[in-house]
């Protein structure tokens, strides 16, 4: 035994894998009853794990196999028809097989485990069982149990079983190719095998081919379909993980030697070494590729346990449910699918359990009686998206939200300001389960909170979305690895940080003028794009010492559903950075989710952006309810304007008429006629100023630029010059008053000052007489 | 007679030692990383062939006002209990073999944070060497009031 441990370790390895594609094939063989194909893989894999069994003398395992096998060969051979019950026994049969395996793996022998009653069910499951005790002894070849009339086929297979082939070698015997295609004779191949077994050396091609019994062309064909398996074989090789991580944090160390190399080569100026550094740079990169492509496999390692955790779960609750699986060739690094294995399982048994309803259920709400549950795994921006989604009932918001009000979570006057989608998210809070009943898979609370803490650890989100009805969507966002990462560098006092990119939406830059930190009773708020923004101080966050409003670049961050602005001095720029964990002293401090050395070999800190939003007290809900309280009122037919500043007045312009917003140099500006224009994209583009328009004469703006609005329609275009651009701002259309001054449709409070609201059609005659009259004559005589 | 290797280094005029077996290396380095938020004790961060390692200053821990950290200071980097740890301290001293004849227990009139970090006394020609206990000399959420 003990010489046997390298060859029993491969085995048990080999055969776990072969279990999990015997179980997966298994459940789809249920599915498509007919298939010969999978009958066939099912039974060389069963084969091939009883015949190593019975060549490491483990006879327990090889009798279970065996029995295994004699039903699976009757299936093989249409003795018997496949039925569910068919493949639980079979099931049963490879649980056994498991865990026989698992007592060998533990304490090296067989014994223990209790086969018979397993046998028994496997035998009773055969329709007409032979007169023998087939179970017993393993040596007859199956086939020879089977009653149908030994065709060629049947001949030939005896004749691949056989040839002194390795057992673990799946690929088909080239003799039964030959067969098969008719390109020779069976007896003649298994008179060329007798003749291998007795000592000739020559290929089992050769020997037909000498004997004139086949075509050269047909050997060659026979070779080349078993090439394939072949290469696939023969090509992969296993490595120790640890050994592959040990490379991975050298290639981390050497992308930072590089990087610093890099930096130190480009201020030599030597071309020539700028070159070797250029060409070490792209080699490492390239280096870095393909070892992080050592640690990636693909989804399917951990999607092929769940069809039968479906098949099981749904049988055992009366539903019928079809699993679809998209995207399952889908890498990810093999840290991350371990961490992904647990949560992922859950979320399916809990969309099994709760999801998808019973079949009565479902025809009464008008679908077909089988649920359906897919997976999908595909690549989006940097991450790999998993989702689960089932076309169940939905969730119930109703009762979410009145659950959370029970526990506390949120105040019953939050309810309807909230967003659909944020009611839902509660589901990911400790404790909460809204199952009417606690079933032994889900429902008693655990889990879900579980799962986005998982989740969450490996740097990635869940979220969910539900339509009632119709089903849910579970979605988990996860980083491709979590050695490297991309990141912005950015300064804060003298100091540098790290933020990883995906947290990061936009950059702003605040000049204290046209841009601005605002302050609502002492907390500082940005106006992005209309809606207020909470700001972070990074400076404050950290305890340092406080800087000023001006020349500061505002990061909108994204952490955990909330969105805010941090406030950094600078942003230097994006690059790769290797993720160092953190002593474990700082592990209290929360607001480091690692450091990493710098392109100046200095130690940065990355931050951890979803800490910095609760440790800065963000107020989740009152960002959430001025967003829902936004889209309501888009909902209440709002537009979007354009405002502008003309003098000491705000001129807003209906956004949806502006197509450009243009800086032009002041002496760009030519003369044709009284007009003013420039050249513009290959047009001659005629300015109207609003101040002149709207008489606010006021003084002329000092600058080399002018600010314009560019409206275009028909292939014509005119531009609208004014001060400058302030905002794009939502606006009702209640607080209105009516025009009483030309060149306006009225005035409106927006943002809390009284702006003017452009007549667009008439600033763009003024700018153009003739711009209409081509193409909008009938509206001209309406005027 | 038994003996041990001590390393010892000097904070503010006092000579401390630990023994040899828990230094990985001694190195004076001059770019340190603050930590902000982090316990007072916590000199900086810094990177050492490529492995961040923390910086506890000594000084900090002794009850002292904190190294300036502009220019070289000297690390005497400790094996740690999984993770190297640095002490940051003035000034590097010779490796010393002392009898533990020498040793006596700190005495009584030692007090203050010193007196929880020194386990004891090592008499040596013409200064008293303190010897350090390790853990608790890294040991940065120790009350350092």
């Amino acid at each position: 035994m003990e010489d046997l441990g390298e060859i029993v370790g491969e085995f048990l390895m080999e055969s776990h894998e072969n279990l999990d594609q015997i179980d997966r094939d298994l459940v789809s063989l249920e599915q498509e009853p007919g298939s010969r194909d999978l009958i066939s893989r099912i039974f060389r894999a069963i084969h091939t794990i009883k015949g190593t069994s019975g060549f490491l003398a483990f006879s327990r395992l090889e009798k279970l196999a065996h029995a295994g096998e004699s039903l699976l060969s009757r299936l093989r051979d249409g003795v018997q028809p496949v039925s569910p019950e068919t493949i639980t026994v079979l099931l049963l049969c490879i649980d056994g097989v498991r865990s026989i395996l698992a007592s060998i793996e533990e304490n090296g022998s067989e014994a223990e485990v209790d086969i018979d009653s397993v046998i028994v069910k496997i035998q009773a499951q055969m329709n007409a069982p032979s007169d023998g005790a087939p179970a017993a002894a393993p040596a007859p070849a199956p086939a020879a149990e089977a009653e149908a009339p030994v065709s060629v086929e049947q001949e030939s297979a005896e004749i691949a079983r056989s040839a002194p082939e390795p057992v673990a070698d799946q690929r088909q015997p080239l003799g039964q190719i030959l067969v098969d295609a008719g390109a020779a004779q069976a007896s003649d191949v298994s008179s060329a095998l007798q003749q291998q077994i007795e000592g000739d050396e020559r290929k089992l091609g050769t020997i037909l081919l000498e004997e004139g019994k086949t075509q050269p062309a047909a050997v060659n064909e026979a070779l080349q379909s078993q090439t394939p398996k072949r290469s696939i074989a023969d090509s992969a090789i296993r490595v120790d993980v640890d050994l592959l991580d040990t490379l991975m944090n050298m290639v981390g160390e050497l992308v930072l030697a590089r990087n610093q190399l890099v930096r130190g080569v480009m201020e030599t100026g030597d071309s020539g070494l700028v070159r070797s550094a250029q060409r070490l740079g792209m080699i490492t990169s390239e280096l870095q590729e393909g070892i992080m492509k050592t640690r990636m496999q693909p989804i399917e390692h951990i999607w092929s346990k769940l069809p039968r955790v479906i098949r099981d779960l749904s049988n055992s609750m009366g539903k019928q449910v079809a699993l679809v699986m998209e995207g399952k060739e889908t890498e990810l690094d093999r840290s991350l699918l371990e961490a992904v294995k647990d949560p992922l399982t859950h979320l399916v048994r809990n969309a099994v359990d709760h999801g998808i309803e019973d079949p009565e259920r479902r025809i009464a709400s008008g679908k077909g009686p089988e649920g359906t549950l897919t997976l999908r795994a595909y690549h989006e921006g940097g991450h790999v998206a998993v989702e689960v989604a089932d076309d169940g009932a939905g969730l119930d918001i109703e009762r979410i939200a009145q659950k959370a009000v029970q526990n506390g979570l949120l105040r019953p006057e939050q309810i309807p300001n909230m967003d659909k989608r944020d009611i839902m998210a509660m589901v990911f809070q400790p404790g909460f389960s809204t199952a009417a009943k606690v079933t032994n898979v889900s429902g008693r609370g655990v889990g879900m909170d579980v799962v986005k803490t998982n989740i969450e650890n490996i740097g990635g989100a869940v979220s969910v979305d539900s339509t009632p009805g119709e089903g849910t969507v579970w979605r988990l966002t996860i980083p491709l690895t979590l050695a490297i990462i991309q990141a912005l560098t950015v300064d804060c006092g003298d100091q540098r940080y790290v933020v990883p990119q995906v947290a990061v939406l936009e950059l702003v830059f605040i000049d204290g003028n046209t841009t601005k930190v605002e302050y609502a009773s002492g907390a500082p708020v940005y106006r992005l794009r209309g809606k207020l923004l909470p700001l972070v101080r990074l400076d404050r966050a950290l305890g340092l010492e406080v800087g000023g409003d001006q020349g500061v670049y505002i990061m909108v961050l994204q952490a955990d559903g909330r969105r805010f602005g941090l406030v950094v001095d600078r942003v230097l720029n994006t690059e790769e950075v290797v993720v160092k964990a953190l002593n474990t002293r700082f592990k209290d401090i929360g607001l480091y989710a690692g450091a990493t050395i710098l392109g100046d070999g200095k130690v940065g800190l990355i931050l951890d952006v979803s800490s910095l939003a609760r440790r800065s007290h963000l107020a989740v809900d009152s960002e959430r309810e001025s967003v829902t309280e936004k889209r309501g009122q888009q909902a209440a037919g709002t537009e979007r304007l354009l405002v502008t500043a003309v003098g000491e007045r705000r001129v807003a312009i209906p956004l949806d008429t502006v197509t450009r917003l243009e800086e032009f140099p002041r002496d760009r500006i030519e003369h044709a006629g009284s007009r003013e224009v420039v050249q513009y994209r290959g047009q001659i583009l005629p300015l109207v100023r609003l101040s002149h328009l709207l008489g606010a004469y006021g003084e002329e703006l000092e600058g080399d630029t002018v600010s314009v609005v560019v409206y275009s329609e028909g292939g014509k275009s005119v531009a609208l010059v004014v001060d400058r651009i302030v905002d794009i701002a939502e606006n009702s259309t209640t607080a209105r008053r009516d025009a009483e001054e030309d060149g306006l449709v009225g005035t409106a409070v927006i943002q809390q000052r009284v702006t003017e609201l452009l007549d667009v059609r008439r600033a763009i005659l003024a700018a153009d007489p003739n711009f209409y009259s081509d193409s909008m004559d009938e509206m001209m005589v309406e005027v | 007679m038994a003996s041990r290797q001590f390393a010892t280094f000097e904070v503010d005029g006092q000579l401390f030692g630990v023994e040899v077996h828990t230094v990985q290396e001694v190195l004076s380095y001059n770019e340190y990383t603050p930590v902000p938020l982090a316990p007072p004790a916590v000199g900086g961060l810094f990177n050492l062939r490529g492995q961040v390692i923390a910086a506890v200053d000594l000084r900090v821990q002794l009850g002292l006002a904190r190294q300036a950290l502009q220019g070289p200071v000297m690390n005497v980097i400790l094996r740690g209990d999984g993770e190297p740890v640095s002490l940051l301290v003035d000034k590097i001293g010779e490796v010393v073999d002392l009898d533990d004849e020498t040793f006596e227990p700190p005495p009584d009139t030692l007090s203050g944070p010193t007196r929880e970090l020194v386990v004891g006394t090592f008499k040596l020609d013409g200064r008293l060497m303190l010897a350090l206990d390790v853990n608790q000399a890294v040991d940065t959420y120790r009350a350092t009031h």
